[in-house]
């Protein structure tokens, strides 16, 4: 029942309604849950044709360089464990 | 547009969920016993069997999955009621998604539209409206359900309803809280639960102050993570950290949409419209006191519950008794360890509730089973 695809806002109808694009697909939700101002631009979460909260792109955006750095250091860790392997290897004729 | 996809896919990264798995085995290191996790909602469930995220952790981490299914957890006597409200003369009922083909006592909502019933499944709470001005001679019913997270749509929807004076749709709630039902399954003395998965969307509408209160009670880690693999993972991640540094704590993991307070529009939306009932029986964990809401008195006129009460039984019934959803639900089995599970009991034919939504854990191992 849960999508957490972000959703944008492209349009705000009228009677508080407003259109979303969602991965390249457009629908109609309802804003009544959402307190602050939703601008067009917003990204939101959709849950059974309402917005339900915003979506903070700063923040995910941020977790992206953690996740990025995250990788390298692991790279690393898997080029010592690489080196380390061939070390020891048992085979080194072939 | 590429900052769109990158919104989406730095979730659900391959390297990414490595790295994850990667920090997690060396962390996990440091754990002085085994861990058991409990992912309270159905959501997480479906992602950790879908991305086989258990393959990718310690063997010392184990996933309890919780009974955060709406569907899952909908007494028999519940759907009874609205299959009874359906068969009312000029009625129309309404519900959402999965709950129609979940089994009653006798039939379920599904049967009973083949039967020629007026049953409609709503891709929004919105619909009802539409449908009730379209349809003034007939009594039109949203039968509501799900927890925190679908809560404020039905509430909007409830006072829509009143400043335009429809006076022909009615609403049956059913909606359900996540806090007393942890409580009720960590106060059961067969379980030994370390830390828990917080659910992603009921805590952007309620945020994540209302698992404070299970952190201290129970010197439980309460991560709230998002739905996505990454989350997942990462949620892991800082419920070890928090172990390994004897921290029992709310943290969000989600912070790209959970707040602390959650969405105070929504939340007063709820409480104009409901309040908490006395107690409400759950399907597999039984009679849960203060564990779901009700119409308020000012909105009787209309709650279905006391409109149409001549037609409505709350006879407790029974699971088919074949059917483990409670122990399930409780996190005291595995789906696997049903008899009937994935022969006499599969999504096309299903004999409990755990089996039909695909939130539910027995739904979610049958999919993914081969990731076993
Ligand atoms: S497999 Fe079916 S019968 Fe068995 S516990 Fe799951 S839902 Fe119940």
């Amino acid at each position: 029942m849960c999508l957490s695809i972000p959703s944008k806002i492209v349009e705000i109808d009228e009677d508080n309604m407003a259109t979303v694009d969602t991965m390249g697909v457009r629908r109609k939700v309802s804003l009544d849950l959402m307190s602050d101002e939703a601008a067009i631009g917003d990204y939101v979460l959709i849950h059974i044709g309402f917005a339900m909260g915003k979506i903070d792109h700063e923040d995910a955006l941020e977790s992206l360089k953690v996740y990025e750095q995250m990788i390298i250091a692991m790279d690393e860790e898997e080029r010592k464990a690489l080196i380390d392997q061939d070390d020891h290897c048992s085979n080194r004729s072939l | 547009m590429q900052d769109d996809k990158a919104l989406f896919d730095i979730f659900r990264h391959p390297q990414t969920i490595r790295a994850l798995s990667h920090k997690i085995h060396q962390e996990a290191l440091k754990l002085s016993q085994p861990l058991k996790i409990m992912e309270v909602c159905g959501g997480h469930t479906h992602t950790i069997m879908k991305y086989g995220l258990k393959q990718l952790l310690p063997q010392m981490i184990e996933f309890i999955h919780g009974p955060g299914c709406p569907v899952c957890i909908m007494p028999k006597e519940r759907i009874d009621q609205a299959i009874a409200l359906a068969r009312m003369s000029d009625t129309i009922l309404l519900t959402l998604g999965d709950m129609i083909r979940v089994p009653g006592s006798q039939s379920s909502l599904v049967q009973e539209r083949a039967n020629g019933y007026d049953i409609r499944p709503l891709y929004s709470p919105m619909d009802a409206l539409k449908i009730a001005r379209e349809n003034p001679t007939k009594n039109v019913i949203f039968f509501a359900i799900g927890f925190e997270t679908t809560t404020p749509m039905t509430a909007a929807v409830i006072l829509r309803a009143d400043q335009e004076n429809l006076h022909n749709l009615y609403f049956h709630i059913n909606h359900v809280l996540v806090p007393p039902a942890v409580c009720a399954i960590m106060d059961d003395s067969q379980n030994r639960i370390d830390a828990f998965i917080g659910p992603s969307h009921v805590s952007v509408i309620t945020g994540s102050q209302i698992y404070e209160p299970i952190a201290k009670r129970y010197g439980t880690p309460v991560v709230v993570s998002g739905f996505e693999p990454v989350d997942v993972m990462e949620g892991i991640l800082k419920i070890i950290g928090q172990k390994n540094e004897n921290r029992s704590e709310v943290e969000v993991q989600y912070s790209r949409a959970v707040t602390q307070g959650g969405n105070h529009k929504a939340q007063a939306m709820i409480d104009e419209t409901m309040s908490v009932r006395e107690n409400f029986r759950w399907r597999g964990l039984g009679d849960i006191a203060h564990s779901a809401l009700r119409l308020r008195d000012e909105y009787a006129h209309f709650d279905a519950e006391v409109v149409f009460s001549q037609v409505l039984s709350y006879e407790p019934i029974d699971d088919h008794k074949l059917c483990i959803c409670g122990s399930i639900l409780k996190g005291l089995a595995k789906p696997i360890e049903c008899t009937v599970f994935g022969t006499a009991c599969t999504p096309n034919s299903p004999l409990g509730s755990c089996m039909v939504s695909s939130e539910g854990s027995c739904n979610a191992y049958y999919r993914y089973g081969s990731a076993l």
